[in-house]
């Protein structure tokens, strides 16, 4: 259970994050505003109660393996990055600047990221990969992946479905920023991912259905790591691309798309800047 | 005048498909990229939107090809190279098929996307491919045209494509054809070979600022890469003794490499390679990464004058 208080901090994280995001991808107009915006509950969640990673030893032998798949909301995951000291803040603002330290799809360059990502369908693979050396070691770290709609679209993402359950990694967790949304529309237009849950059954993973913007849901379902003991853990999120910014709100176009100039002042009030 | 490279490229293929109900698009969800919405707004029936998975893209593309379609499959210039090598290679081109593969933002056109989505090998691997057509347009008279003969010409081919806005260079009367390289302008001390929107235009630049030096500087446009127009690299490596080649690619394995292949062999005089060196992609601003990697008239300006001083 989460205290009043706690949940107020959350908030407040999350709503930073959702404005970093919102002032980033505004710099050079360009970058996935509601990739980043989708995901931000779930980061503060992770960041602040499940991944046992260190700000000041990025590269500690033990530590949780963090893989964002969705390379491209790369905005999001700097901005609670930042706040937790993996890096100076200042950096935020040198996003997809010319010779600036953050580019648009995140990057090992940074300290703390654990992975380049941006062309989909590589973080799982890479993360089956971490977590079958972990098994092999038998260390204890756990291996999370988080994941896009259109990631799983991806051949590869699939061939790491197989693998993962094959080998019973129960060290491994993928979580899905199911927003339904992806580049050109609506996932159920592209690719429909459903029946979702009970594919990834099938497919011999241990699967939770939660709302991904719900702090208590979020932390219950990621407290007990596997979900099933030899089985790799899938967590599906139910959220809302562009998640908080009404003209933004489950769009296509705000994955492209950042916050215009003109509506800036309104996306921060309305995020409660 | 300048035109914007990706919706002549959707354009000219509606105009192929409605007089050839073979041509098909498939896109790997970005045909907001391209411009192909206009395509499929016009032949729902004959677009494929495949989702995100390039690999499965060409796969499919290779399926409708063994049909007898003509398809035309795009993404970023990294996946459908990159990622999806493999298909294609042995499915489209071991199998001798006829697929039109696409690849967007070459090199350091992929700016704000940074290194992750900037090609810089994508025609160096591409050339291993035996057999493959390999072309890049430098403007959009020549998109349309050599985009509609490799239509109709059977094999396998790659589209390098540059799909922001271009100025022009050619005249629709101008003939151009796959395999034909381009004289934009003839001179006497040095040639500057280029491909591509951003470094051709730069070698146009390249060869005024020469001139107000007094050196005559030839600029070929090789639009296409593989194969390479042997003949013309010859007669001016006889004609001007010297030449620069200039990519936005990797000096190694790209149009720099294939010019080296041919001197070496057959005639060999004192060249530089303009480009990149060795490196991976960054993120920024077009302007800013030219300076970077040194894609700059003025850079081409200075390997001719090392030239004219050696020779
Ligand atoms: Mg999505």
């Amino acid at each position: 259970m989460l205290t009043k208080k706690q949940i107020c901090d959350f908030e407040y994280l999350a709503v930073k994050i959702r404005a970093d995001a919102v002032m980033m991808t505004n710099l050079q107009h360009s970058g996935h505003v509601g990739s980043s915006l989708s995901m931000a509950d779930l980061l503060v969640v992770l960041f602040e109660k499940v991944l046992n990673v260190a700000p000041k030893n990025p590269k500690g032998p033990n530590r949780d393996r963090f893989i964002l798949s969705k390379g491209h909301a790369a905005a999001g995951l700097y901005s609670i990055m930042a706040e937790k000291g993996f890096f100076p803040k200042d950096w935020l603002e040198t996003y997809y600047c010319d010779n600036g330290k953050l580019c648009g799809h995140i990057s090992h360059h940074v300290p703390g990221v654990e992975f380049s990502t941006g062309s989909l369908g590589h973080g799982l693979p890479v993360t089956v990969g971490m977590a079958l050396d972990g098994k092999r070691k038998g260390k204890k770290h756990r291996v999370f992946c988080l994941m896009s709609d259109g990631d799983c679209n991806e051949g590869s993402t699939w061939e790491a479905i197989m693998l993962a359950a094959q080998h019973k990694l129960d060290n491994l967790v993928a979580i899905v920023d199911y927003n339904k949304v992806q580049a050109l529309g609506f996932s159920k237009d592209v690719i429909n991912l459903e029946p979702f849950a009970e594919k990834m059954n099938l497919f011999g993973w241990a699967v939770k259905e939660i709302d991904g913007h719900n702090f208590e849901q979020i932390l219950d379902s990621l407290s007990i790591i596997p979900f099933v003991k030899g089985k790799p853990s899938f967590l599906i999120a139910h959220t809302v691309k562009g998640k908080g910014i009404s003209c933004m709100e489950n769009t296509v176009a705000s994955h492209y798309k950042c916050v215009a100039d003109d509506k800036l002042e309104d996306a921060y009030k309305e995020l409660g800047v | 005048m300048t035109t914007r490279m990706r919706e002549v490229y959707s354009d000219t293929l509606i105009r192929l498909a409605e007089k050839d109900r073979n041509i098909v698009v498939l896109e790997a969800d970005l045909m907001a990229a391209h411009a192909t919405k206009s395509f499929m707004e016009k032949f729902p029936e004959r677009t494929f939107n495949v989702g995100v998975a390039e690999a499965n893209m060409v796969g499919i593309a290779c399926g409708l090809s063994a049909r007898g379609k003509i398809p035309f499959a795009g993404s970023f210039a990294p996946f459908v190279t990159r990622r999806a090598y493999d298909q294609f290679f042995v499915s489209a081109n071991y199998a001798k098929l006829n697929v039109k593969l696409m690849g967007s933002d070459p090199g350091i056109t992929a700016a704000y996307n940074g290194g992750t989505h900037m090609p810089f090998e994508d025609v160096g691997i591409m050339r291993n491919v035996p057999g493959l057509i390999i072309y890049e347009p430098a403007d959009g008279v020549s998109l349309q045209k050599l985009l509609t003969e490799s239509a109709y010409r059977k094999g396998n081919v790659y589209l390098r494509l540059h799909r922001g806005n271009a100025p022009g260079i050619y005249n629709q009367n101008d003939e151009i054809k796959l395999g034909k390289a381009n004289v934009l302008k003839d001179g006497n001390d040095v040639t500057l070979i280029a491909s591509g929107v951003v470094m051709v235009n730069e070698a146009l630049k390249a060869s005024e600022m020469l001139q107000k030096e007094g050196v005559s500087a030839a600029v070929i446009d090789m639009h296409t890469i593989k194969p390479l127009d042997e003949e013309i690299v010859l007669k001016y490596a006889a004609k001007t003794s010297r030449i620069v080649t200039c990519e936005n690619h990797q000096v190694m394995n790209g149009l720099g490499s294939a010019v080296a292949e041919v001197l070496s062999e057959k005639q060999p005089i004192l060249m530089k390679r303009i480009g990149v060196n060795d490196e991976f992609g960054e993120v920024g601003d077009i302007e800013y990464l030219k300076e970077r990697f040194g894609l700059t008239a003025k850079r081409i300006c200075e390997s001719a004058r090392s030239l004219l001083v050696t020779a």
